[in-house]
């Protein structure tokens, strides 16, 4: 049988040291986290961002990643889109009882992929183990340091009439993916995660153009979800052309199975920009160069008209209102 | 009248609404599981949930609803252990899993559903799971199109025909529409271009006075259906009376457990005591599953009725009327009055 996390590795003793010796600082190691203090130091100026998130994804291995890489990957993303340079993450890691250390050990390698991708280290970590059955297998929560350049200015309230909205890509994979795995509901598809770092795309983004309002990462929820939130936050309305809004045939086929509508389903490596009108085309060439910008779009504009609402020219022609998520994203019956 | 929920959702999110003549009105129509659902046997099933050493398993929106009193959600909150499944084998799983408990699979559908809850008692026959029991409250579309177009209340011109329910049941059952109430009957997909085309075929044969049963879903829909599946119902279930909220008792419009797999009948197997069903004060999901109103012409609605805390069924259900005209509502009716 495999060797799995006790009790006695969340103790404080010996083999709580031991765990984070063997199983996590030979993959993250770095000189500030190598010292082992109760924090960690490091130097910094100007403004910086800062931002702490959970990870509980189930199942926590699925197609295109696993959630040492979502834990990476969302923090990241989350300094990215102030317009951030992600720099330092801290990792606390709530491990059930009986948990696998080869699992474990292959999400720490995961994390450590993840996180140099993004160039940023992790410097301050924790784990604990609880008894069987009060944790699903392994919780991540991540925070995550950033610095903002200066002149950089990106929040939700910055979208104003006239903005073109960029979306970076295909829709709705990584819900899909997930879902593909989800105990009671396995179907077999050739579809990943999408779940990566954008700091890099954003980084580029900002070189291409200073005229970006907004940025948000369309995880939890969707697309439509996070284009609410920027509509009221701005105080805009917000159109959007469905035609062009990508979206892959796997998740397509998936969604229409399911009975889901693909502006819902989560996405783990998207971003939607708004920004203006005169540097729009430029942004989205070089939103194009990069890999995870490779399918991006101007899918709509912001508008005077219907603040804080956000309506969507159908494929047909006719327009509808675009509303938030509302409850669970629950697979129709018949 | 589109039957299905799911046909309903499709229309509203495309738009399709907007885009046909005005002289085309489009009314939803009782096919949505969750909705149709009678208070009477929700309330059983909030009561079921409540005894000892009883697991309760449904679909997902069924735990949503409220009942007279309560809802499942609510008695899961106060402890009862009531979980949501996506195939009905998982309910079997988990009695296998839980062998001291009592597994009740409240069964909530229509043709779509019902042979695979037929599938699940076969399965726990097999595997000889004595601890597995179905709350069957499936109904049955032909019949209650019937009771529709009988009662006289509500003048249909055409039926944009379920497309899922018609894959099992293939398109024969519908027959009597055209021939015994000369109203057009067309079977739809799901797609935009699908309801579309359907559209299309029902005006045509409206305006040509030609009212028969078409499939416009062929993909799909082949005219005997999925005989297997419609086996497999036989096998486990009987034609009986239902109980349709919003229309009441319907005769030959619910399947019964049959005797020989009477062990595996919640209703045989467990008793228990109910007050008298009440309905939601000022709810008008009973007119609205019978085409009988449209949702925006329920006062509750988007006022006090919302998906977050939905007074009725059909704002509930992700197949539920109320729900798509909130969901995918117009700018010119999205507005709080």
């Amino acid at each position: 049988m495999d060797d799995s996390i006790l009790l006695a590795h969340g103790s404080g003793g010996k083999l709580s040291h031991e765990l984070v010796e063997k199983q996590f600082l030979p993959f993250l190691a770095n000189p500030a986290l190598n010292k082992l203090d109760d924090s960690a130091i490091f130097e910094a100026s100007g403004r910086l961002a800062f931002t702490t998130d959970g990870y509980v994804v189930n199942p926590i291995f699925f197609p295109g990643g696993d959630i040492g890489k979502l834990a990476v990957c969302g923090t990241v993303n989350d300094l990215a889109m102030n317009g951030a340079k992600p720099q330092y993450l801290s990792l606390s890691a709530i491990i059930e009882e009986g948990f696998p250390l080869s699992e474990l050990a292959k999400i720490v390698k995961s994390i450590k992929k993840a996180a140099d991708e993004a160039e940023v280290n992790i410097i301050a970590g924790d784990t604990k183990v609880v008894n069987r059955g009060q944790a699903d297998k392994l919780f991540i929560t991540t925070s995550g340091v950033g610095i903002i350049p200066p002149g950089v200015d990106i929040s939700g309230a910055n979208a104003r009439a006239g903005d073109k909205v960029l979306l970076s890509g295909t829709i709705g994979d990584h819900g899909i993916a997930v879902m593909s795995q989800r105990e009671g509901l396995r179907f077999s598809m050739a579809l990943d995660s999408d779940c990566a770092p954008l700091n890099k795309l954003v980084a580029q983004m900002l070189e291409a153009s200073s005229n970006i309002h907004c940025l948000r990462d369309p995880t939890r929820g969707g697309l439509a979800t996070t284009l609410n939130e920027l509509a009221r936050q701005s105080k805009v309305g917000i159109v959007v052309d469905e035609a062009k809004i990508p979206v892959k045939e796997e998740v397509k086929a998936a969604c229409e199975l399911l009975g889901l509508d693909p502006l819902y389903v989560a996405n783990e490596g998207k971003l939607v920009a708004i920004a203006d009108p005169a540097d729009a085309d430029k942004i989205l060439t070089q939103m194009k160069k990069n890999s995870y910008g490779r399918d991006a779009a101007i899918i709509g504009e912001v508008t005077t008209e219907h603040p804080g609402k956000v309506v969507m020219k159908t494929k047909l022609g006719p327009s509808r209102i675009v509303d938030m998520l509302s409850g669970e994203l629950l697979p129709r019956i018949c | 009248m589109e039957f299905c929920g799911g046909h309903t959702h499709a229309i509203l999110r495309y738009g399709i609404r907007q885009l046909v003549p005005k002289t085309v009105e489009m009314r939803s129509g009782p096919g949505c599981p969750v909705c149709v659902t009678a208070t009477a046997d929700l309330d059983k099933a909030i009561a079921l949930a409540h005894l000892p050493d009883v697991i309760i398993t449904t679909f997902g929106d069924m735990i949503r609803v409220p009942g007279s009193y309560s809802s499942l959600q609510k008695a899961k909150a106060e402890g009862a252990d009531v979980r949501i499944v996506y195939s009905t084998i998982d309910a079997v799983e988990i009695a296998q899993a839980n062998p001291k408990k009592s597994v009740i699979f409240v069964g909530i559908g229509f043709e779509t559903t019902a042979p695979t809850i037929a599938a699940s008692i076969l399965k726990a026959q097999q595997d000889k799971i004595k601890n597995f029991y179905v709350l069957s409250l499936n109904k049955l579309t032909p019949p209650v199109m019937k009771a529709l177009l009988d009662s006289g209340k509500i003048k249909l011109d055409g039926i944009v025909c379920p497309g899922h329910v018609s894959v099992i049941i293939g398109s024969h059952p519908y027959e009597f529409i055209p021939r015994d109430h000369r109203v057009a009957c067309v079977i739809s997909g799901f797609e935009p271009l699908d309801i579309l085309l359907c559209i299309d075929k029902l005006v045509e044969q409206i305006e040509k006075s030609e009212p028969k049963v078409e499939i416009a879903y062929p993909r799909g829909v082949k005219p005997e259906g999925n005989k297997k599946a419609l086996q497999l119902m036989e096998d486990v279930f009987e034609i009986g009376e239902a109980n349709w909220r919003g229309i009441g008792i319907v005769p030959q419009s619910g399947l019964t457990i049959r005797e020989k797999y009477e062990r595996f009948n919640a209703d045989k197997a467990f008793s228990v005591s109910l007050k008298p069903p009440r309905e939601p004060k000022g709810c008008r999901c009973g007119d609205i599953i019978r085409g009988a109103a449209m949702p925006l012409e329920c006062k509750l609605f988007r006022k006090v009725c919302t998906p977050e805390s939905p007074v009725g069924p059909c704002m509930v259900s992700s197949e539920g009327a109320c729900a798509a005209y909130y969901q995918y509502g117009t700018l010119e009716n999205s507005q709080v009055t």
